[in-house]
């Protein structure tokens, strides 16, 4: 099937193995006339923190949120734990265990901390919310994943960036995900809260339950964590390789490599440079 | 000094610093309370009235009078519950006040045009009207019409129905609800502040203990957020409009019953939807979502009935109740906006 499919140049075929937790096969995605995602493969292994960097404007949320379900591909296949999936919808996605941690967090700043955690998937003893029970669970939850969150009762508004990238993690680690996406983890964090964040993400990979696509624009930090590094680039993903045989420098190039051309080729028609 | 700091964590602003006497520490905790719980300074206005109005009138507190506040009250306090809920949820609904006009004359039309029971009647009036709701909503959710200009649309639609239906005379309550049903559902003296206290009540908990009420204060809070997170943002748009408008229709029958008349102007039109909206701005309510009260909004609704039946009783020129209910919005929400601010700065 997908084997026979001719890849472009520079466009990695993904390796086919049923014990891959996500595949992605040619998955396209317009939005009117802007077409965002052109022609993406890409394979997550179980266990496995993969790290998914490119410029604005590449692609990156769009996959992201096309794999969680938010949008509907075009066209192109989605495979979870080797069987394939049609997602239609963010809860759809996540009863088959596909997470995401928004980059703008999706927490609500007027609720609790705990009413956070429990978001859309609250405990209940009908017809009222089991408070009760939620708070003790997001206490022991937390405390369990060591996060430093005082008090559940919080409102989210009152708490530091990185308190709330944690409770966001949090949150989606506690639905049983088995695939989580995390859109931006480190952004708008000082370096002791991403430390955290990294640490965190360290401890679920060491419970090997759970396979990570961690979204980076700023990837020099993230890259600690990352078994394998991909780069996507108008809408395709360009380069595909372990974190062990690659490097900060060589990613760095890559990214500014296109701008560099552009820059030399404006220059060589006699234009300023844009 | 270090129990003071215990309780309130650190000191208000308003609090000069100075020794830790029995006193300054039980006004720190009342401070903090009124900084926590957005209803307390309300209460304490409306308890200021009641006395202010009692020392200056003697008969504010007499029986007939409280029946008289009661009844200013109630039922401008059940459409607030519904306001609270849209306001919560980042919308708002004019219309309401149009509903509450139309839907005794729904009632009147089914019982004195098409001979069905009273109750049915009204029933089937409620149903209706959580379909108005339903238009509102489809059309705010679907096709993104700010709610605004969708319910000046439908409110003035609905002015036209009643006005072109009643031929613009009032009509008579239908023989067959006067007795029981009428005295229950708002003739009565105590009947619409009954009403209104288990609907506010009912809804309290509906805002703070349930799932809609939640996902309520979520969707309004952070719209993308919310429907990151899987809540069917559409659904608790539209059934928040389709609870106003049936409490709406509720309170105007209720009116009516009252009144003992079912009259094209009842409620007088934008006045309903605009005190409800002034009642639960000034109980603490955001208009940007994402918070409210619905007990801040029945001591809002209480309050405006204390200045305008209090003014009344004193002879003071009743004109310049819309003067003082102006500046107490004003006041109020900017006392919000410094309260918010306080309360976000100050505690962790």
């Amino acid at each position: 099937m997908s084997e026979a499919t001719a890849a472009g140049p520079g466009q990695p075929e993904p390796e086919v193995s049923t014990s891959d937790a996500l595949r992605v096969e040619h998955v396209a995605k317009a939005f009117g006339g802007v077409t965002a995602l052109r022609d993406v493969n890409l394979r997550l292994g179980r266990g496995e923190v993969l790290g998914l960097i490119g410029d604005n404007g590449a692609g990156k949320s769009t996959l992201i949120k096309t794999i969680c379900g938010f949008h509907q591909p075009d066209s192109g296949r989605l495979f979870v734990e080797g069987e394939e999936v049609v997602l239609r919808s963010v809860d759809h996605a996540r009863s088959i265990g596909i997470d995401c941690v928004y980059q703008d967090l999706a927490l609500i700043n007027e609720l609790s901390v705990f009413h956070n955690m429990f978001l859309n998937r609250e405990k209940v003893r009908w017809p009222l919310l089991n408070n009760r029970a939620m708070r003790k669970l997001a206490r022991q939850h937390l405390d369990s994943m060591g996060l430093n969150i005082p008090d559940v009762n919080a409102e989210v508004a009152k708490l530091s960036g990185g308190q709330r990238q944690a409770i966001a993690v949090a949150r989606s680690v506690y639905s049983d995900a088995r695939i989580l996406l995390l859109d931006e983890p480190l952004a708008a964090m000082g370096a002791k809260e991403g430390t955290q964040i990294l640490d965190l993400i360290r401890d679920l990979k060491a419970g090997g339950k759970v396979s990570v696509i961690i979204i980076a624009h700023n990837y020099a930090q993230a890259l600690d964590v990352c078994d394998r590094v991909n780069v996507l680039q108008h809408g395709r993903i360009t380069f595909d390789k372990r974190r062990a045989d690659t490097s900060v420098e060589e990613l760095t190039e890559l990214m500014v490599a296109e701008y560099r051309a552009g820059r030399a080729a404006s220059r060589a028609a006699g234009g300023p440079a844009a | 000094m270090s129990e003071t700091i215990e309780v309130t964590q650190r000191p208000a602003p308003e609090e000069q610093p100075g020794p830790a006497t029995g006193s300054r520490r039980a006004l720190g905790v009342l401070s903090d309370a009124f900084l926590r719980r957005r209803e307390a300074s309300i209460l304490l206005v409306a308890i200021g009235l009641m006395i202010y109005f009692q020392l200056s009138k003697s008969n504010f507190l007499s029986k007939s009078n409280l029946i008289n506040l009661g009844q200013a009250t109630g039922p401008v306090a059940i459409v607030a519950v519904g306001i609270v809920l849209l306001l919560v949820a980042g919308e708002i609904d004019l219309s309401v006040g149009m509903v509450f006009a139309l839907a005794p004359f729904l009632m009147h039309y089914a019982v004195d045009f098409y001979s069905v029971p009273v109750i049915p009647a009204i029933l089937l009036s409620l149903l209706i009207s959580a379909g108005i709701g339903f238009i509102n909503g489809f059309i705010v959710v679907k096709l993104r019409v700010p709610s605004f200009v969708t319910t000046l649309g439908t409110f003035t639609a609905l002015q036209g129905i009643v006005l072109l239906t009643s031929h613009a005379y009032p009509a008579q309550i239908p023989a067959a609800a006067e007795g029981k049903i009428r005295t229950w559902l708002g003739a009565g003296n105590w009947a619409e502040l009954s009403w209104c206290l288990v609907i506010v009540a009912v809804f309290h908990i509906v805002l703070t203990r349930t799932r809609w009420g939640l996902h309520t204060v979520a969707v309004g809070g952070n719209l993308l957020g919310a429907t990151e997170a899987g809540i069917k943002v559409s659904r608790i748009k539209i059934g928040n409009f389709m609870i106003t408008s049936t409490l709406g229709a509720f309170a105007g029958i209720m009116e009516a019953f009252r009144v003992h008349t079912i009259d094209p102007n009842l409620g007088g039109g934008t006045q309903i939807p605009f005190t409800a909206i002034s009642a639960a701005v000034i109980g603490g309510t955001a208009l940007a979502g994402g918070s409210g009260t619905m007990i801040g909004a029945l001591l809002g609704m209480f309050v405006l009935a204390e200045l305008q039946n209090g003014f009344n009783l004193i002879g003071f020129n009743a004109n310049a109740i819309y003067l003082i209910t102006g500046i107490a919005i004003l006041v109020s929400m900017i006392a919000n906006q410094y309260l918010s601010r306080l309360r976000r700065a100050g505690r962790t």
